[in-house]
């Protein structure tokens, strides 16, 4: 349960605070991730997002060796956050 | 060489495990802390390539396999009361307590939901004002940033309905703890890389310079773990005791600052029960008073349970390596993946359960 997954940051909602927010792409899959520890990712970077929290940044050949590694029951993980809600959701 | 082809570049790891092999002078003792070190350890068949070079003890590394009986009998009984619903990560729900598991009181109509993370559950706790959420946060550093800002969400919400049961772990005591055993046989460490990306490591100064021992930061994949392997009989032969980083790909001194920032604004150190070990000295991280309305523990009264600790388990015989889990009398008789008698063999991470998934595959 350690592990996390690899995404790519697409588009930020919110970059201030401890409630900063972006949407992250994991393989296709889109999902809203709070980002208070990682606000200095620049769009297209990748994060490791753990429990809805992105927790570092890795760079994209990091990331495919990482998202490799994973089970697929590790990266459904993932699919099990709440989609998006509120006004958000659209775009 | 089965499993070579396994590896990413098989070339690499095979000259990794012949200079393992060429400067290994003795059996060195060394423990992988982490349970996904141990998976990785066993799927790709290195601890039986190091058979007799080197031997790998199976740390405390799987956050749920450490998390107290008693912890996991509170919330199976939180999850019973008609005004309450439990929110879990889904590597809880077949953790034994004394008495049960949340799976268990779950069939018989307990009110329990899984969850990805902790701020789904403050979800769950806007969209249900007229029932209590209660958060199951278990897990090592690498979780806390994740259950701290649930709890900063949960105010900023003014929830009067979310809670925690926080049970939280820290990595670093216990190792200390495993050190200080009279039996101890631990000779190196390859420390957790991904409780690292958090933390940072600069705090392993320390336990390298008061127990002479090697640290080694080390990462996942077959090849990091051979790397890291190698770095500590290098320094073990030499007579060293030095603190490295394999992982520095990913993990920095100081860790990530604003988590570490976010942890400590909420959580404070605190002594924690182990199970399997017993009270560790500021093992666990606890809410801090101006966070204490959040604490389930404060909300609710568990009840009393008179059943004695199950006692038949052997994981802290396993986590010191005394033993290795097909020697547990238990071990795929008596305790399997379905039904188990101990947390090390529910969750994927436990050393239990690698040895049973991958003792199965081989045959
Ligand atoms: S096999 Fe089962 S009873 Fe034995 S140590 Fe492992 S989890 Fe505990």
């Amino acid at each position: 349960m350690c592990l996390g997954i690899p995404g790519k940051v697409v588009r930020w909602l919110e970059r201030e605070g401890p409630f900063a927010q972006a949407e992250v792409e994991f393989d296709g899959i889109r999902r809203l991730v709070h980002m208070a520890c990682v606000t200095e990712a620049e769009l297209g970077e990748y994060v490791v997002v753990h429990a809805g929290i992105a927790i570092s940044r890795v760079d994209s050949i990091e990331a495919a060796r990482i998202f490799e590694t994973l089970s697929e029951s590790e990266k459904e993980e993932v699919l099990k956050a709440e989609p998006f809600d509120g006004p958000e959701s659209s775009g | 060489m089965k499993y070579l082809d396994e590896y990413r570049d098989p070339d690499a790891a095979k000259l990794l495990l012949d200079e393992i092999r060429r400067v290994t002078s003795r059996p060195w003792t060394l423990m992988e802390v982490c349970g996904g070190q141990t998976h990785s350890l066993l799927r790709h068949g290195i601890a039986s390539e190091l058979e007799g070079t080197v031997e790998l003890i199976h740390g405390p590394g799987c956050p749920v396999c450490v998390t107290d009986e008693p912890d996991v009998d509170f919330a199976c009984q939180l999850a019973q009361r008609q005004d309450v619903v439990l929110a879990s990560f889904g590597d809880m729900l077949r953790v034994p307590g004394r008495s049960g598991s949340l799976l268990d009181v779950q069939t018989t109509g307990a009110h329990i939901r899984t969850v990805y993370s902790p701020l789904d559950a403050v979800k769950l706790a806007r969209q249900n004002p007229e029932k209590q959420i209660v958060f199951f946060a278990v897990g090592f550093e690498t979780t806390a940033p994740a259950t701290a800002l649930a709890i900063q969400q949960a105010d900023q919400d003014r929830l009067e309905n979310f809670s925690m049961l926080v049970s939280h772990v820290r990595v670093q005591p216990a190792m200390e703890m495993l050190l200080q055993a009279p039996e101890n046989r631990v000779q190196a460490f390859l420390a957790a890389g991904h409780v690292c990306t958090v933390m940072g490591y600069e705090s392993y100064d320390s336990l390298v310079t008061q127990y002479r021992l090697p640290v080694v930061v080390t990462g996942f994949e077959p090849l990091d773990l051979l790397e890291g392997i190698l770095a500590c009989v290098r320094q073990l032969e030499a007579g060293a005791a030095r603190l490295e980083n394999q992982y520095a790909r990913l993990v920095k001194p100081a860790g990530n600052r604003a988590a570490r920032d976010l942890v400590q604004h909420v959580y404070q150190v605190c002594d924690r029960s182990w199970r399997g070990f017993g009270v560790i000295p500021n093992g666990g991280l606890e809410l801090r008073p101006e966070w204490r309305r959040f604490d389930a523990r404060r909300r609710f009264t568990p009840i009393q349970s008179s059943i004695e600790d199950i006692g038949e388990c052997q994981s802290y015989e396993i986590m010191t390596g005394h033993i290795r889990p097909p020697q547990c009398p238990h071990f795929g008789k008596h305790c399997t993946p379905e039904s188990p008698l101990g947390a090390p063999m529910v969750s994927s991470e436990g050393a239990c359960a690698a040895y049973y998934h991958f003792a199965k595959a081989n045959n």
